[in-house]
């Protein structure tokens, strides 16, 4: 399965690509694969600040209800409107235009307890 | 965990799997949304052999079965099949089945897989209190059943039979040959749509399974999972034991009042249904689509104007037909009119939906 170079991952199959500060924020594509037909995003509003690992939103697909939870703290630039609309985006494109939030980092040494693409291909197989 | 005899064909399309009531039996092979599509539009295959079946027999099983059971049963043609829930006597809900009278003394039933032991003890229970001829054996083992459902099933399966299926009609059963595979078949099933379930033997039912996709791959057919049936049945408000009805919910209440024959002379629930009619119900079975964002799920809370509780969601998803977010639930008296505005508790939020006309399609 394909995995995109130089993003973070956590455990739940969230992913996190920082650039400037800032973190856009999916969902991995093995995660949209086991969720199938996505039909529901759940956003938060923008300027609402969470810590590491909060519940920020909620995906569903045809037949499951999931929690998001966020890769690293920060308080929360952009969210993906598109979505509201097209939550198949999700399906289609997990690491493009299928993003679901931006959050602006506050503390950037959390990056470091999450997996990079090696780690995370590893974790994969071991899932499987 | 149980496995039909068709696990490793549904792992080699790839399909995902889940513990449906201790079986293990295919969600999705393709996507729910899809294969929903696909039946609606041209036909799906199923494979529901985790199902549970029985025979009644005797001189008197009719009359057994009048007495089990809510619908009239006795008085069915040979070759013609009935829907019925079974009751207790406070009138909540054992299961609910299709019985197919076979011959005059032989009746075939069709139970929810995960109710087969319960369901089986409560029968064979009532036989040995009911003075008439009766045996109940439980055949669960020795079938398998694909559901063959869509507008070009007809199509699909005349490819593989001598039998005019033009003679059968809704409801109807019959014995033939399909590729040489013996088979009950009967034009039925659990998605609105015109269909067939094919009862056979397990260790025939791989070649029937290969044959059949086979033979509709140029009318579209597709292997369907168990999401796409819960959708299907949604959009048509089939009840799903466990969501809609339960030992908790009676026939009346749930919109099966059709079901319920109190002209019989007595069946088991008889009297305590009669007096819940009577004195009017209480709360409804209604449809709703939801207007705000959000997706209402079983046991989600309904609310009022005033955020007071009314009732609560049994089935709720997204409408793969109507491209919106449909439901089921129960309401007090008072919300039943279709245009009723309810409100729908979905985690720490409140979102609209209408109460509306069903089947939804």
């Amino acid at each position: 399965m394909e995995v995109p170079e130089g993003l973070c991952f956590t455990e739940d199959h969230e992913w996190l690509k920082v650039e400037d500060g800032v973190g856009t924020i999916g969902i991995t594509n093995f995660a949209q694969e086991e969720l199938g037909d996505i039909v529901f995003v759940e956003l938060p509003e923008l300027e609402e600040e969470f810590a590491q690992h909060d519940n920020f939103g909620v995906i569903e697909s045809v037949k499951a209800v999931s929690d998001l939870y966020l890769p690293v703290s920060g308080e929360i630039c952009a969210i993906n409107e598109d979505l509201l609309d097209s939550p198949e985006l999700v399906n289609e494109d997990p690491y493009g235009e299928g993003w679901i939030v931006k959050v602006k980092l506050s503390d950037e040494a959390e990056l470091e307890e999450l997996m990079n693409t090696e780690e995370y291909r590893e974790f994969l197989k071991e899932e499987a | 965990m149980a496995v039909t005899p068709l696990n490793a064909q549904h792992k080699e399309l790839g399909a995902k799997m889940t513990d449906f009531g201790g079986w293990e039996m295919p969600v999705e092979y393709t996507g729910i949304i899809s294969e929903h599509q696909a039946v609606r539009e041209r036909a799906g295959l199923f494979d529901v052999s985790h199902m549970g079946e029985f025979l009644v027999k005797g001189e008197d099983a009719g009359e057994f079965l009048d007495y089990l059971l809510t619908n009239k049963i006795s008085d069915l043609a040979s070759g013609k099949a009935v829907y019925s829930p079974m009751c207790y006597p406070d009138g909540g809900i054992v299961d609910d089945l299709l019985i197919y009278k076979l011959a005059k003394d032989k009746y075939f039933l069709v139970v929810n897989a995960a109710n087969t032991k319960k369901d089986f003890d409560w029968i064979t229970e009532q036989g040995q209190d009911f003075s008439g001829q009766v045996v109940i054996e439980d055949h669960s083992q020795n079938y398998a059943l694909l559901a063959l459902q869509g507008p070009r099933a007809e199509k699909i399966l005349s490819q593989l039979t001598d039998y005019n299926l033009k003679k059968m009609s809704a409801f109807s059963c019959t014995e033939m040959e399909i590729a040489s595979i013996e088979a009950l078949v009967s034009r039925t099933g659990y998605t609105g749509e015109d269909g067939f379930e094919i009862y056979l033997k397990p260790d025939k039912s791989v070649e029937l399974w290969q044959k059949l996709l086979t033979a509709g791959e140029a009318e579209g057919l597709k292997p369907a999972g168990l999401g796409a049936r819960d959708t299907l049945r949604l959009e048509k408000c089939l009840c799903l034991y466990g969501n809609e009805i339960s030992k908790d919910t009676n026939p009346l209440e749930a919109g099966l009042g059709w079901t319920v024959k109190f002209a019989k002379e007595d069946f088991i629930g008889k009297e305590s249904l009669q007096e819940i009619k009577e004195a009017g119900l209480k709360r409804r079975l209604v449809g709703f689509i939801v207007k705000g964002r959000g997706i209402a799920r079983h046991d989600y809370p309904i609310l009022n104007e005033a955020e007071e509780e009314i009732g609560f969601v049994t089935s709720g998803s997204y409408s793969p037909s109507l491209e919106e977010n449909i439901g089921l639930g129960y309401l007090k008296e008072g919300y039943w009119q279709p245009g009723q505005k309810i409100n729908i508790k979905v985690r720490s939020r409140i979102i609209a939906a209408e109460v509306v006309e069903i089947p939804f399609i």
